[in-house]
């Protein structure tokens, strides 16, 4: 009757949506009297979730299970949650387990709700918020099924340290050759950058940077401030930036706890992608632009004039407070 | 080569969102609805196909008479035929249960559905017509090609992307990448007026249970106005972020 949790980790190493996603599921499980249980695939070392509360771990090691496939990683899921008879199931809001989770819910024939943000709002009924239209409303959802699939949005509990002593338990599910209709061949990745996913402060420039060869103090500011660089849609239609650092409605979704915007005027399909990040700067020439309207800090000024001062005084910051 | 493209009738992104009957539904009221962006990635490579393989191109929507429109729309731009399901739709396993009805009793080979719609942001769809059909599945999807029933995709992954090998049939939740921006078409005369003698089926639904309900909907409290601080007092700007907002 445990809760499951699926505790994400790259290269063995658990990401840090794992352990926000144990700090809730304790929190859920002590509202509803009953423990956390995580399943983890070809993670290293496990004691680490139970700084947050997990009570037990089942772990799964496994070669056919070194790259990363959404149906047999769905199955390892399901059969863990079989296994320990959970009637919820936790999952979070990266790439690869929202590739998981709708395969996990017609697995266990569970309800499905993704986007979700904070505690349930009831058990009974089991009714959770969750953000909608891109994040221009939220929606209360109802889940009838008695196993319940949830994905909870990044960044939107937080972690919280509440120490437990987990129990480890080796796993070995079944997986069949069926579970791997969709082969990896080959990941291209830049490495040594931090990703847009993973990071806490996203410094993202537009086209009010007139042309990709002033990009160096982008990427300098964002290194001064550990941050991931973004751009706006016209920036890379330009081709003045990758793909990949595209953030907005059709591009990247970015969820962060400081999103810096520069030269980027705020069109709203720009904001509907970033919207759910917690603070918003704003540097631009134009008082009038919309970014204005959705920021909570704003510099009404040249961006070519203060990027450079905000980098000496970041780093004078930095060098201060660490 | 049968490709069908899921089409999601969706409020276009510059609508007021608004809520009504005690915020417990959408309030269409003067909202345009529009081809769901993901899906129209999709439908645009599903036209390449078509036009450099062969392909016959079938749209389809879970919905109400009043979403013939978009269906109309994907139409004009270059899809063969069009099949509504005349259902509203209530939540996203029962959508995909339409649709793996559909996909089923149809034979396609190669299905496109977006990674996720504009209006609910379930991103379920397309994964759960492939739980429910066993068929091979790629999301959020930027690249595919098909060579006789093999197929390679790339997906994209946080910080880069993965290329897979597969094969047919395959469900793709599609997105930006499938096709650029600058390949979307809109549709012309010609295609307008040809799509008004394409075939448009309705079929009747398959029973299936909603699984999640949108009991009501809240919309986010008003922000506070920006704090603006001048370009000679970037000192209150990086305390600000530091003692006020803590993310620094």
């Amino acid at each position: 009757m445990s809760i499951l949790i699926y505790a994400e980790s790259a290269e063995g190493k658990f990401k840090k949506v794992a352990f926000e996603l144990a700090s809730y599921a304790k929190k859920v499980a002590a509202d509803l009297g009953t423990t956390v249980t995580a399943v983890t695939v070809n993670a290293g070392d496990v004691s680490e979730l139970s700084k947050y509360g997990v009570d037990k771990v089942l772990k799964v090691s496994s070669d056919k299970l070194a790259g990363f496939t959404a149906k047999a990683y769905a199955d390892v899921i399901k059969q863990a949650a079989q296994k320990e008879s959970v009637k919820l199931v936790l999952l979070s809001s990266t790439t690869d387990s929202l590739y998981l989770a709708p395969l996990v819910a017609v697995a266990l024939e569970a309800g499905f709700a993704s986007n979700v943000v904070g505690l349930p709002v009831s058990t009974s009924p089991f009714q959770v918020k969750r953000t909608a239209f891109s994040n221009k409303a939220f929606n209360i959802t109802e889940i009838s099924t008695e196993v319940k699939v949830l994905s909870l949005a990044k960044n939107s509990y937080g972690i919280f340290e509440n120490a437990s002593s987990a129990a480890t338990e080796d796993f070995n599910p079944t997986i069949g050759d069926a579970d791997f209709g969709v082969k990896v061949q080959a990941v291209e990745k830049a490495s040594g950058k931090v990703t847009i996913a993973d990071a806490d402060i996203v410094v993202s420039a537009g086209r009010g940077l007139k042309g990709p060869e002033n990009w160096g103090m982008i990427e300098e500011l964002a290194s001064v401030l550990g941050a991931a660089t973004a751009c706006s849609k016209p920036v890379s239609d330009l081709g003045w930036r990758p793909h990949s650092e595209h953030v907005g409605q059709t591009g990247k979704p970015v969820a962060t706890n400081l999103y810096i915007a520069v030269g980027i005027s705020g069109a709203i399909q720009h904001i509907a992608g970033i919207n759910s990040s917690k603070v918003k700067v704003v540097i631009n020439t134009d008082a009038e632009a919309p970014f204005f309207k959705v920021a909570d800090y704003g510099v009404v000024g040249d961006a070519f004039e203060i990027v450079p001062k905000l980098i000496e005084k970041f780093k004078a910051f930095k060098a201060q407070n660490s | 080569m049968k490709i069908l493209v899921c089409i999601s009738h969706v409020p276009d992104t510059t609508s007021k969102i608004n809520f009504t009957n005690g915020d417990s539904e959408f309030d269409t009221n003067g909202v345009q609805f529009v081809i769901n962006p993901n899906d129209e990635f999709g439908l645009t490579r599903a036209i390449w196909f078509q036009e450099q393989q062969g392909a016959t191109v079938t749209v389809v929507n879970v919905g109400g008479p009043d979403t013939e429109p978009t269906l109309r729309k994907a139409l004009a731009i270059g899809a063969n035929e069009a099949i509504r399901v005349n259902a509203s739709p209530t939540d996203g396993f029962f959508v995909a249960k339409q649709l793996a009805e559909v996909i089923k009793t149809g034979g396609y080979d190669l299905v496109i559905a977006g990674k996720e719609s504009l209006d609910y942001n379930g991103g379920m769809v397309p994964g759960m017509i492939a739980g429910l059909l066993g068929y091979n599945f790629v999301n959020s999807c930027i690249e595919v090609t098909v060579d006789g029933t093999s197929a390679k995709a790339s997906r994209e992954i946080d910080g880069g992307k993965e290329i897979v090998a597969t094969s047919l049939p395959l469900i793709i939740g599609g997105q930006k990448g499938l096709v650029e921006e600058k390949d979307l078409r809109i549709p012309n005369m010609r295609g307008i007026m040809t799509a008004r003698t394409k075939v448009l089926t309705v079929l009747e639904p398959v029973a299936a249970n909603s699984e999640t309900k949108a009991v009501k909907f809240e919309k986010p409290a008003p922000k506070s106005a920006v704090k603006l601080f001048s370009a000679d007092d970037l000192d209150g700007l990086i305390n600000a972020l530091h003692n006020e907002a803590k993310v620094i």
